[in-house]
């Protein structure tokens, strides 16, 4: 389970995440939907504990991020926004190094790096550099790193930005096919993917939560049953409102 | 204790990934070997010890040294691959302490390379070698705290280049701490307490006691106390990241 409770991160004057509160429960797929810089990574990165919130708290699995952070992180796979990943190591060294952190041993971690690379398609660049690879493949090499000690919780920041559409297909179906008592959390503003896979959509606009509905349900808001309208009608209309708040 | 190890043998292979580490240990050996026998005038001295050799090395490291920390973070932070390793479930302090062990014996191997130079001197003499041993200890020691001071700066910068920079300049003070440049800038109107404190904390006092083969415990302590201050130091730099 992950339970948000008022979270908060300021910088400044600057309210990146204003106040989010949310509890995931696992067999959940939930998807964070809002526009370019309406707080999605910020909330994503302070519920990996990769940020300290300027109040409020974050628990996964009855872990707080801020005071059992290394207990949480177990219990979580991470993908960060545009796959971060260390360019010099190929990605047989880079899933090894994963799983001596994750502490996976013997014939487990044989099987799971097996797993991992068959099922990301990764076969065929395994010992070539991080850094010569596409972005295609980039993304899903840091996937693999995610999935691999096969966690109860899964966080993706965009994880399908810079896949092509078959690759899209291939990742949406990854996720669906994970097993029903986990929790999968995917940040991104694709309206198809929550569509495709979600079973919640949380949408995030200003720093503040403005819906939070089954995509089926929040599609039967507007008159011609499509996401996309409701997103745009939710989202710059808490904008606009906004604006009037800071002016009064 | 086992993620040190594990994420030491990450840096340090990503030392070696690239043609980098190479290059610099070359420079580093042939380096010590221009100032020895040319600046040094190791022959023209007649003298069968190394100390034109290891009395180069403060000024050695000092150029060297931060070009090998200035990546430990900055290259991180660049590139973002920062977030994916404070989001493993490693502790700080063991990333902190991995990362510095692999640039501390990368250094080590560097050093260890400059093996010709002391077969040389025992070929041509004979050479006191529990003083040579002892100031081989004394240059590691000293590039160990080098290394710290480097990491804790490259923890607080995105720049490399900032980060070599920042690094050599505070290493400079570091170095000349118990001498007049750096002295008296404090002397007229710091306190004497202040001014003798500053002055105990030279690199070059304690790394010349070691190196005539005098090995205090005083002065190890010293540099080991210098490292795990600035070990610290980077722990936090870290932490205030995350709140920022």
């Amino acid at each position: 389970m992950i339970r948000a409770e008022s979270l908060r991160k300021h910088y400044g004057a600057i309210k990146a995440v204003d106040g989010i509160s949310f509890t995931i429960e696992p067999g959940e797929i939930v998807g964070l939907l809002g526009p370019n810089g309406a707080g999605k990574t910020t909330t994503m990165r302070m519920c990996a504990g990769y940020l300290a919130p300027t109040s409020g708290s974050v628990q996964v699995h009855g872990f707080d991020l801020l005071d059992d952070t290394i207990a949480a992180q177990k219990t979580f796979g991470y993908l960060p926004e545009g796959a971060p990943l260390w360019g010099e190591m190929t990605p047989r060294a880079f899933l090894d190094f994963i799983a001596d952190v994750r502490e996976l041993e013997g014939e487990r971690r044989a099987q799971r790096i097996g797993e991992v690379t068959g099922l990301l398609q990764l076969e065929s660049v395994l010992d070539q550099r991080i850094e010569t690879l596409s972005k295609g493949f980039r993304r899903r090499v840091g996937l693999a790193q995610a999935i691999l000690h096969d966690p109860p919780v899964l966080l993706l920041d965009e994880p399908t930005d810079g896949l092509d559409p078959n690759q899209k297909h291939e990742v949406r179906e990854l996720i669906r096919g994970m097993s029903s008592d986990k929790i999968v959390v995917i940040s991104t503003h694709i309206l198809e993917e929550v569509e495709a896979v979600c079973s919640r959509a949380i949408i995030i606009a200003a720093g503040c939560i403005v819906a939070d509905d089954s995509p089926g349900a929040l599609a039967a808001q507007s008159d011609s049953n499509r996401l996309d309208r409701v997103f745009r009608r939710i989202t710059t209309g808490q904008s606009q409102a906004g604006a009037d708040r800071e002016r009064s | 204790m086992r993620h040190v190890w594990t994420i030491a043998r990450r840096e340090l292979r990503a030392y070696f990934a690239t043609p980098v580490a190479y290059v610099f240990i070359v420079i580093f050996v042939a380096l010590s070997g221009v100032f020895t026998f040319y600046l040094g005038n190791f022959f023209e001295r007649e003298q069968a010890d190394l100390t034109p050799f290891f009395g180069f090395h403060p000024w050695l490291h000092l150029v060297l040294a931060p070009a090998v920390s200035m990546r430990l973070w900055a290259e991180e932070r660049q590139s973002g691959s920062v977030e994916l390793l404070m989001t493993l479930p490693i502790a700080a302090w063991q990333a902190v302490l991995g990362k510095f062990l692999a640039a501390w014996c990368f250094i080590a191997v560097a050093l260890a390379l400059t093996f010709p130079t002391w077969i040389t001197v025992n070929y041509l003499g004979d050479p006191d070698n529990g003083v040579i041993v002892a100031a081989y200890c004394g240059s590691v020691l000293m590039a160990g705290a080098y290394l710290a001071i480097g990491a804790c700066i490259s923890a607080a910068c995105r720049s490399q280049v900032v980060a070599f920079v920042t690094t050599v300049v505070v290493c400079f003070g570091f170095l000349l701490a118990g001498f007049p440049l750096v002295l008296d800038a404090f002397a007229g109107w710091a306190p004497d307490v202040l001014v003798d404190t500053i002055a105990s904390l030279g690199f070059l006092t304690h790394f010349n006691a070691i190196s005539k083969g005098v090995l205090d415990a005083r002065d190890i302590l010293y540099f080991l106390l210098v490292i795990a201050a600035f070990l610290y130091a980077n722990a936090i730099v870290l932490d205030l990241g995350r709140g920022n």
